[in-house]
């Protein structure tokens, strides 16, 4: 498999994990009124300051034979996690959580709290009011959460070189392939590479930019009116 | 329709303090029996945090509410019932329409558990009642604000609720579409009978649907009743100029008349002497005067052969065009404001400076504490 093909393959798996697993910890982080939520806060916003490389090393060694999550993984499917794809997806995952939870949050946020109100007088419970109110509402910010975290997975380097090595069609994922072809100095196939991706990330952005300044909104009411 | 020998009358005793805010504590107890009741008061007197208490949005600190036999709240029992569960409608200040559905399917979100058929002639129906079936297809930001009005209050009735609260649900609409709206919402209210509590601090919308008011300040119950008794014999300052007192004048009693029921006051620093209704003051006591800008008569000559007491000579000040009405200001020593007609300020050829006469009724003048 070709790295760009294998990036894609991380990308959209992280992305969607982490809509997932991002979709509850916004929705907490947003409505809670614990006063302990500013500790949740700064763990989720962790992986914005910390080098790829110390959380990489950290994932290596929680993801190692002797590791917890190394040693829960071999128990249930017998073979270890590091260098592996399995092992690369769940780096992954925290390495992004905040380009996934933070829009989710701040849209969740620009709810009108009325809205909410509204949905509960009239009988809906808090799941009915999320899947009613709040997600339609959200649904700029839930685009600008896939792609961001697509796009933030797709770029990354220190983390993957960290915790899964360079395994042709395994882990070496096309950020690591470029970094080869320079040391290499094969600069004719690097350049179409970083090009490719250069002109990637941009599209991506310019598709969160679009969302974002309600570019969609008239085509989207146009599809939900019947 | 079944009936309960005993009407569901909402009862509400609660004491609710604003967090980290000392000074404002709302403590009431109320009944709401069956039709609208108006609650009244100043902004900040507390009304939507009742209101919200009721709904069960806001937990109040103390207190039981329960409707009929039905206990929603109790403090003492650790009872809450979620508002989701409290089969009170609710309809806000802000309307709360979501932007994102069709208003037939804003009218819809409330009924879940009935089958799609009943459903649909409940949804029908209602569109009807309240004339917005052509609009059953567009979006709240597609609609003006009358129909965007009768959209959130069709919402809110077609749930069958036990109570109805309304937050001021026709604030900013003109008095011609406030009426009509009106009409429907007493329509609606002769055929369902619930009780309905009515946010406002509109002197028109009081006197168009109210059949009792509870007047709030601060807090606190300040007065019930009819709305007559409650509202035109205000005691309390704040409560004059919410219910559209536009004239609130220092006064000194000069004496007393008790065989005719009247004293004799002077405005603020000036030679106006007017006379009022007799109230528990003596001679030198001060107090404030509360006239409507609407009960005060304008003429262009002296005024002679009435028998209203009280006939000021001054001079218009400022003359402002204001909707279908014009706000004069006549200077006689003190400021008066009064309410004229178009009509009347072309044919008594009211202008800045012109000499008029001021005439007031005394029991349209109130001494307020």
């Amino acid at each position: 498999m070709s790295s760009l093909a294998l990036s894609f393959e991380l990308a959209g798996c992280v992305a969607a994990i982490l809509l997932a697993i991002g979709t509850p910890v916004a929705y907490w982080l947003a409505y809670s009124n614990w006063r302990g939520k500013f500790l949740l806060e700064s763990i989720v916003a962790l992986p914005l300051v910390l080098p790829p490389t110390v959380l990489g090393f950290y994932a290596l060694l929680a993801m190692g034979p002797r590791g917890p999550l190394g040693r829960l993984w071999m128990a249930l499917f017998g073979h270890g996690l590091a260098f592996t794809f399995s092992g690369l997806v769940i780096a992954s995952v925290v390495y992004s959580f905040p380009f996934a939870v933070q829009p989710l949050i701040a849209s969740f946020e620009a709810v009108d709290r009325k809205l909410l109100d509204a949905s509960a007088v009239l009988g809906a419970g808090k799941w009915r009011t999320f899947r009613r109110i709040i997600l339609p509402l959200s649904l700029p910010g839930v685009v600008t959460a896939l792609v961001l975290s697509f796009a933030h997975t797709l770029g990354e380097f220190g983390v993957v070189l960290m915790v899964g090595g360079n395994l042709a069609g395994v882990t070496r994922t096309v950020s690591i392939d470029i970094y080869d072809r320079v040391q290499s100095i094969e600069y004719r196939a690097a350049n179409h590479l970083a090009l490719l991706l250069l002109g990637i990330s941009f599209a991506v952005l310019c598709l969160v930019y679009a969302v974002n300044r309600c570019v969609w909104a008239p085509a989207w009411a146009r599809w939900t009116v019947k | 329709m079944d009936r309960e020998v005993n009407p569901p009358v909402l009862a509400v005793d609660i004491r609710k303090q604003h967090r980290g805010q000392t000074s404002f504590v709302l403590d009431v107890s109320l009944e709401v029996s069956l039709g609208i009741t108006i609650l009244f008061g100043p902004s900040g007197a507390g009304k939507s945090t009742l209101l919200d208490c009721i709904a069960g949005l806001v937990r109040p600190d103390a207190g039981k509410i329960s409707i009929g036999k039905s206990v929603l709240f109790d403090s003492t029992m650790h009872f809450d019932v979620p508002p989701q569960k409290r089969r009170i409608a609710y309809v806000f200040q802000s309307l709360a329409l979501f932007p994102h559905l069709t208003v037939e399917k804003n009218i819809e979100y409330g009924l879940r558990d009935i089958p799609e058929e009943d459903r649909r002639a409940c949804v029908s129906e209602i569109l009807g009642d309240f004339r917005i079936e052509k609009l059953k297809n567009q979006k709240p930001a597609q609609i003006s604000g009358g129909e965007r009005q009768r959209a959130a209050l069709a919402r809110s009735l077609v749930t069958a609720p036990r109570v109805l609260l309304l937050d001021e649900p026709l604030t900013g609409l003109d008095a011609e579409l406030k009426a009509a709206i009106v009409e429907d919402l007493r329509a609606w209210n002769a055929a369902k009978r619930i009780p309905i509590l009515y946010v406002t601090h509109s002197r028109d919308e009081v006197d168009a649907l109210g059949e009792r008011v509870i007047a709030v300040d601060n807090g606190r119950i300040v007065g019930h009743g009819a709305p007559m008794d409650v509202l035109d014999a205000p005691r309390r300052k704040r409560l004059a100029q919410a219910a559209g007192f536009e004239n609130l004048l220092s006064a000194v009693v000069l004496g007393l008349r008790e065989a005719d029921g009247v004293m004799r006051v002077r405005l603020g620093d000036s030679r106006c002497e007017i006379e009022v209704p007799l109230a528990h003051a003596s001679p030198g006591d001060r107090g404030q005067i509360a006239i409507r800008a609407g009960d005060i008569l304008l003429a262009s000559e002296r005024p002679r052969g009435l028998s209203a007491r009280n006939i000021l000579e001054g001079r218009i000040a400022s003359l402002e065009q204001r909707g279908g009405m014009c706000v004069a200001r006549v200077d006689c020593g003190v400021t008066f404001v009064a309410h004229v007609t178009p009509g009347a300020v072309r044919e008594l050829e009211l202008a800045p400076e012109k000499q008029v006469w001021l005439v007031l009724k005394t029991h349209s003048c109130h001494l307020v504490d």
